[in-house]
């Protein structure tokens, strides 16, 4: 059996762990043993985006620690996958014995959705939802790790679920992580303009796979009450999409 | 950076108030990215040309004191004058200079980033010399005192409606101007007769081909050939780092420049100056100068930023930037506006003033991925972050704050309590999952509801379910 360590994320550890669970559920059924290691914290971007590369790299090998014991490492989030897969060995550059363990803990590091279907072979076969949906392409995970066909090939299986194609679902939602708080007057220009194309799409449900981005996104759909409903793509596909969706009240 | 600007908050906030920026910004962008997704999808050899594209210019920066030599050599036998200015103050002066050797009462100048780089409409003016722009967009800006927003489109702030008004203000015979094509009717009656009068013509240059010595513009109103054909003498300033080897190279990077720019296969007039009139010549110039000017950039190449000095600025970064699509050229403060601003700003007019650049960006990656020449923009932004970390110019609040966290994050136990702490105090601020307002949240609930966290922790839940399962 394949032994993969779910590397939860902050977010998802904070705001929504039904995510974790989904995600656990999903590497279950497509015949994966599943590990929550204990050490685990961030992976380590606010002080890499912040210019903080002592700190990043402080971080960055607690990860590597915690990780490399285990077959594969998942993350429900392009963003976090990345920083692992992209920009840890990235961060070790100039130091060998690290940047070993970095390249190794990236090359079998990946992001959930495109894991299931890339590594795993999986797709679902008795998810049902009716209704429709729309989709946003968050950016670290469509860029760094070429995640786009994945998700839209799973959730096509969702019995009764139909796509309708969001206008700009490439152009970034404004989150950016620190970004958005740092600069909150262009984040909001930004994210004002997706959660319009949003609306317009006339869909039931916002499905993404990065916590962070899919926040900023209801967050505004909230504020300009828009009846589009947001998720995680990984709640979808594991049937776990009947309770509140993101800021809804249980 | 101009001097005596407000900070970057106060620009952008500014930007963002303009109830016509956004659409200017969008007609103009929104065409450019269409017609450039058309082009490169007719186009299927794309990606090995970006390849292409990337190794010559990178080729030429490695090499850059190799071909400076043999341009400068090519140059000087087509009987070009060849001057070399380190800094932007030293370039002016040179310009100047010769402008006031040819007693030139006005000059003609086409559109320059260079010259904007340099200040040279400043130095022009400072010189008492009359400067007739002859691109329309930057007579424009001239008209309404503005600096270029865009680094093809310097008009690309002000809509159309807004350029009717300004020319019916300032022209002679501003005429109906019911089109855009009679705009430009009323702009051609307004300054044909001053290019024509003009001493001294001072172009920019896309190309410095070292093996021929030749100067390579491209323009779609040809108002490059009307700068530099007429007047007596013609001045070129350009950066170093706009060298090629041969014409063949700069025609493929031409292929590259023109479609992510535009999305047309070629501009209008593409043409190649070599040196002054000739005997048996129809016509031409009787002197040509060649101002090359490094202004930081051999500093870039020492600094690690030798690949954006790949770039041939055709502004397709600027074009797929939300950042830029929202706040527009001038809340960037600098010469070069959108992702190739921010990693040359800082370079350009130091860090200190600069720093906000290399932040106010998502590291979405759209300039990366749309680049002709494969600058990897990101990585040099982050590149300044880290800079800015290391030289101390993050703001204390910004240090404090992260190493609180990394106290935390380095100590998987005390982060447990603590996130689950947090959760609980996020808890109280939540009506009906939503927080509004909560202290220390005001960046994120001033625009957006805040999604109460939905529960206990993950790691509490997983920790009870499998004390449960046991
Ligand atoms: S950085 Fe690349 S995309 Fe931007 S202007 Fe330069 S060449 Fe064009």
């Amino acid at each position: 059996m394949t032994r993969v360590a779910l590397f939860v994320t902050c977010l998802v550890d904070a705001m929504r762990p039904q995510i974790g669970f989904a995600a656990i559920s999903l590497l279950e059924q497509a015949g994966c043993t599943v590990a929550v290691p204990d050490a685990q914290t961030c992976c380590s971007q606010p002080a890499l985006n912040a210019g903080d590369a002592d700190g990043a790299r402080t971080i960055a090998r607690q990860v590597i620690a915690a990780f490399e014991g285990f077959d594969f490492v998942v993350a429900p989030s392009g963003s976090c996958a990345a920083t692992i897969k992209v920009h840890f060995p990235e961060m070790f550059e100039a130091d060998a014995k690290w940047h070993a363990r970095a390249t190794a803990l990236a090359a079998k590091t990946f992001e959930l959705l495109s894991f299931l279907t890339d590594v795993c072979r999986w797709l679902p076969h008795d998810a049902r939802l009716p209704g429709s949906f729309t989709y946003h392409d968050s950016c670290s995970g469509l860029r760094e790790l070429g995640v786009m066909a994945q998700p839209r090939k799973l959730l096509a299986q969702v019995g009764g679920l139909e796509l309708r194609p969001l206008d700009g679902n490439t152009v970034c939602c404004g989150f950016g992580g620190t970004f958005c708080v740092k600069y909150p007057a262009i984040s909001n220009a930004i994210v004002e303009e997706k959660a319009r194309a949003i609306t317009a799409t006339g869909a039931d449900l916002l499905l993404g796979g990065d916590l962070g981005c899919l926040m900023n996104m209801a967050g505004k759909l909230h504020r300009t009450g828009s009846p589009v409903r947001t998720f995680h793509a990984a709640e979808v596909l594991a049937g776990m999409a009947d309770g509140p969706a993101i800021g809804e009240s249980v | 950076m101009r001097a005596n600007q407000p900070n970057f908050a106060a620009r952008v906030d500014a930007a963002l108030a303009s109830p016509t920026l956004k659409t200017a910004i969008d007609r103009t962008t929104g065409t450019a990215e269409r017609n450039r997704a058309r082009a490169v999808a007719a186009w299927p050899d794309f990606q090995a040309a970006r390849d292409l594209g990337r190794d010559i210019r990178a080729h030429v920066v490695n090499n850059i004191d190799h071909y400076l030599v043999e341009f400068e050599r090519n140059a000087l036998a087509t009987g070009a004058k060849v001057h070399w200015a380190s800094t932007s103050e030293d370039a002016c002066r040179i310009v100047v200079e010769i402008c006031r050797a040819a007693e030139a009462k006005s000059v003609t100048r086409s559109k320059s980033m260079l010259g904007e780089e340099i200040g040279l409409p400043h130095a022009l003016e400072a010189a008492g010399i009359t400067r007739v722009e002859t691109d329309l967009a930057e007579h424009i800006i001239q008209l309404a005192g503005d600096p270029p927003s865009h680094i093809v489109w310097p008009a690309l702030h002000k809509t159309r409606e807004q350029v009717k008004e300004l020319f019916a203000a300032s022209h002679r015979d501003p005429g109906a101007m019911e089109d855009v094509e009679s705009m430009v009717q009323a702009a051609r009656r307004e300054l044909r007769a001053k290019f024509m009068a003009a001493d001294v013509g001072i172009s920019g240059a896309n190309f410095l081909v070292a093996d021929t010595g030749a100067v390579c513009t491209v323009t779609n109103e040809g108002n490059a050939e009307l700068t530099t054909t007429p007047p007596r003498v013609h001045i070129v300033t350009a950066g170093i780092e706009k060298l090629v080897p041969s014409t063949t190279h700069a025609m493929a990077l031409l292929r590259l420049l023109v479609r992510s720019a535009t999305g047309a296969e070629l501009t209008q007039y593409t043409t190649f100056h070599t040196g002054p009139k000739q005997p048996g010549d129809l016509d031409g110039p009787d002197e040509f100068h060649i101002v090359l000017v490094d202004n930081g950039r051999t500093n870039m190449l020492a600094d690690g930023l030798a690949e954006m000095l790949r770039c041939i600025r055709c502004g397709a970064c600027l074009n797929h930037c939300v950042v830029y699509r929202n706040i527009g050229g001038h809340a960037y403060g600098g010469t070069y506006p959108g992702p190739m601003g921010s990693v040359l700003t800082p370079a350009l007019d130091g860090l200190p003033a600069a720093r906000d650049l290399a932040h106010a960006c998502t590291l979405n990656g759209s300039c990366q991925e749309v680049c002709p020449v494969r600058i990897p923009l990101p990585t040099l932004l982050r590149g300044w972050r880290d800079r800015s970390w290391r030289e101390g110019l993050e703001p204390s609040s910004v240090r404090t704050a992260l190493g609180l966290w990394k106290f935390v994050a380095t100590r998987p136990w005390l982060y447990r309590l603590a996130t689950a702490a947090a959760v609980r105090g996020m808890r109280l601020f939540a009506k009906r999952g939503w927080i509004e307002a909560m202290p220390l949240a005001g960046g994120w609930t001033r625009h957006r509801g805040l999604p109460a966290p939905s529960g206990g922790t993950f790691m509490q839940q997983y920790q009870a379910q499998k004390r449960k399962a046991r």
